[in-house]
């Protein structure tokens, strides 16, 4: 690792202006994701900007009848909060099938929100990879990509966007809120804030240098069953292969998002017209023009069967 | 109070700790105080010394252990303000003014705590590399199941959780065991869980 300087301000107004000030600065909040990555010099900030004591950490209701959930309230706080297992459950659920007990203790809603693709050759230094070091190329096209995406890469990428949450959050519609160095508040809603990979692999989601998250808001419940399927290598503590958060209502319409399958959590609104006629209507249109790799194209037919499973669960 | 001054410390600490090394292999010194197992710790350490090292390279409590650093593993598996964590993954400056509790402060050899106390019983372990994790991460879960926190497998989200095996197994998923200790981990924590309805909390 190598050595940086620390800060811990007490506003979010601070933390950004000292983001920005800084050259090579970034924050920090539970550091599950950005330590682990700095001890293998995939980031190298030379200072650390500690969030943990902006007081984000509340979950507030809205005027609206939805929550405001603060950018440092933990992933076991939110998975938790009673408000939040009664109306929002698919965002429980998807919380408590990521990572383990421990790593839910520190990760944060923001923090989360940013993890970085488990790519194996993102991971691997020794290897080419755009997204690590722009311009050096593409192990995975050519290599082991059987995590990889399937629908939205391109010839620069096929990354996915690892984690469950925001899967979960993409089907609820959140909002991103966030502040910059000159105090300006900004609302990104959750289908606008990861990016597909494009040309540019190395920026994940359309958030500015030096802008800070401050809280995600959830709009008013939705009603319907709530539920989030996840398969993986083995049956906790593993990334998902495909997962699929989704919110059936009682005439069987409803809206479906997938994780583990592209750049970004992937949900096509236009796709969500065919739930009352299953998952096979659903998925042909969600993974239109799907470029899958020979490993990876089992995905298709998964992605199809675990939304016949959620979908089964959901009228259970 | 002293945890005010220690902060104001910190914050002025580029200035005062050779910023000018940051970027290197030189180190950026900073202060943190915290409570490890009821004792007072003052520590000026490397700003990338995690909470894991600050334990064991520097105040010499070897109880914790290093499997992966990278949090795939759960050896390093500390109690901090009463929530289990991975204290590889996480910097001691960041935990100034916290409480920390380690296999070390759970309980001596001449006074187990209940969870080492079972995991004995019940031959919890084989190497035992492992174990200090293990045991810390066992007296969590059953405070966050007590706490009402569910997990993947609760059936209900809004129904009282229970003491069963899958929720267990579940529960302590982020702590590997390469001698397969499983099933009798789950034994150990049983048998406590147990104790604990009978007597009520603690
Ligand atoms: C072994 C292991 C298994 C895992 N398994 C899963 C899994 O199955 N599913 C899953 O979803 N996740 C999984 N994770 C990932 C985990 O969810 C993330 O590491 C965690 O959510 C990151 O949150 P954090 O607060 O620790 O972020 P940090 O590491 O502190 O930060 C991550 C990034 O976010 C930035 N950041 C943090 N806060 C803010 C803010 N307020 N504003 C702007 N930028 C900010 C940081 O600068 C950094 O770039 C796993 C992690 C590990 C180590
Ligand atoms: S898929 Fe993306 S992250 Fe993986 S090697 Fe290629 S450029 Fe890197
Ligand atoms: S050493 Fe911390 S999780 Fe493995
Ligand atoms: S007892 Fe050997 S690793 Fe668990």
């Amino acid at each position: 690792m190598k050595s940086f300087t620390y800060e811990r301000p007490g506003t979010p107004a601070e933390a950004a202006a000292a983001v920005s000030r800084t050259p090579n600065a970034k924050f920090i909040a539970g550091g599950t994701n950005l330590l682990d990555l700095m001890k293998l010099q995939i980031e190298t900030p030379t200072h650390l900007v500690d969030v943990n004591g902006l007081g984000l950490d509340t979950i507030e209701p809205t005027p609206e009848g939805g929550l405001r959930v603060g950018a440092l309230v933990r992933n076991t706080d939110l998975a938790a909060d009673a408000r939040v297992r009664r109306d929002y459950a698919v965002l429980s659920r998807a919380l408590l099938a990521g990572a383990s007990g421990q790593l839910r203790n520190k990760a944060t809603t923001a923090g989360n929100l940013l993890q970085r693709t488990r790519c194996p050759y993102f991971y691997d230094t020794a290897q080419a990879c755009n997204k690590r070091q722009p311009g050096s190329g593409c192990s995975a096209l050519d290599g082991v990509s059987r995590q990889l995406a399937v629908i939205g890469a391109s010839e620069t990428c096929i990354a996915t966007h690892p984690g469950d949450m925001a899967v979960a959050m993409r089907v609820l519609d959140a909002t991103v809120e966030t502040i910059d160095a000159k105090g300006t508040a900004r609302a990104i809603p959750i289908a606008a804030f990861h990016r597909l990979a494009g040309d540019r692999p190395e920026v994940d989601t359309t958030l500015k240098p030096g802008e800070l998250i401050t809280a995600v808001t959830l709009p008013k419940p939705l009603g319907g069953a709530h539920i989030y399927r996840k398969v993986r290598d083995r049956a906790s503590y593993a990334y998902a292969l495909v997962s699929v958060a989704a919110v059936v209502q009682a005439d069987g319409s409803g809206r479906v998002a997938f994780g583990g399958v592209a750049h970004k959590p992937w949900r096509v609104e236009a796709a969500e017209a065919e739930m009352t006629r299953g998952a096979k209507a659903v998925t042909a249109r969600a993974f239109d023009g799907a470029k899958p790799t020979r490993d990876n194209a089992y995905k298709l037919k998964l992605a199809e069967r675990t939304l016949g499973a959620a979908l089964t669960e959901a009228r259970a | 109070m002293a945890g005010t001054a220690a902060c104001a410390a910190m914050t002025a600490m580029p200035g005062t700790s050779r910023a000018e090394n940051a970027g290197t292999d030189q180190p950026v010194l900073a202060r943190v105080s915290f409570t490890m197992n009821g004792q007072r710790r003052d520590l000026e350490l490397d700003t990338r010394t995690s909470l894991l090292d600050a334990a064991r390279e520097h105040l010499h409590l070897t109880g914790s252990k290093k499997g992966c650093d990278h949090g795939q593993c759960g050896a390093c598996t500390m109690i901090v303000d009463g929530r289990r964590i991975n204290a590889c993954l996480t910097l001691a400056v960041m935990h100034q003014g916290a409480e920390i509790t380690t296999i070390e402060g759970l309980g001596q050899p001449e006074n187990l705590h209940p969870m080492q106390a079972a995991f004995i019983k019940h031959d919890g372990y084989q190497c035992g590399y492992c174990t200090p994790g293990q045991i810390c991460s066992g007296v969590a879960v059953l405070a966050e199941i007590k706490a009402g926190i569910p997990s993947h497998v609760t059936a209900d989200l809004n129904a009282p959780m229970q003491v069963t095996d899958a929720e267990i197994r579940e529960r302590m998923s982020g702590n590997i065991c390469r001698c397969g200790a499983y099933s009798n981990i789950v034994e150990a924590m049983t048998e406590v869980a147990g104790n604990l309805t009978t007597r009520g909390p603690a």
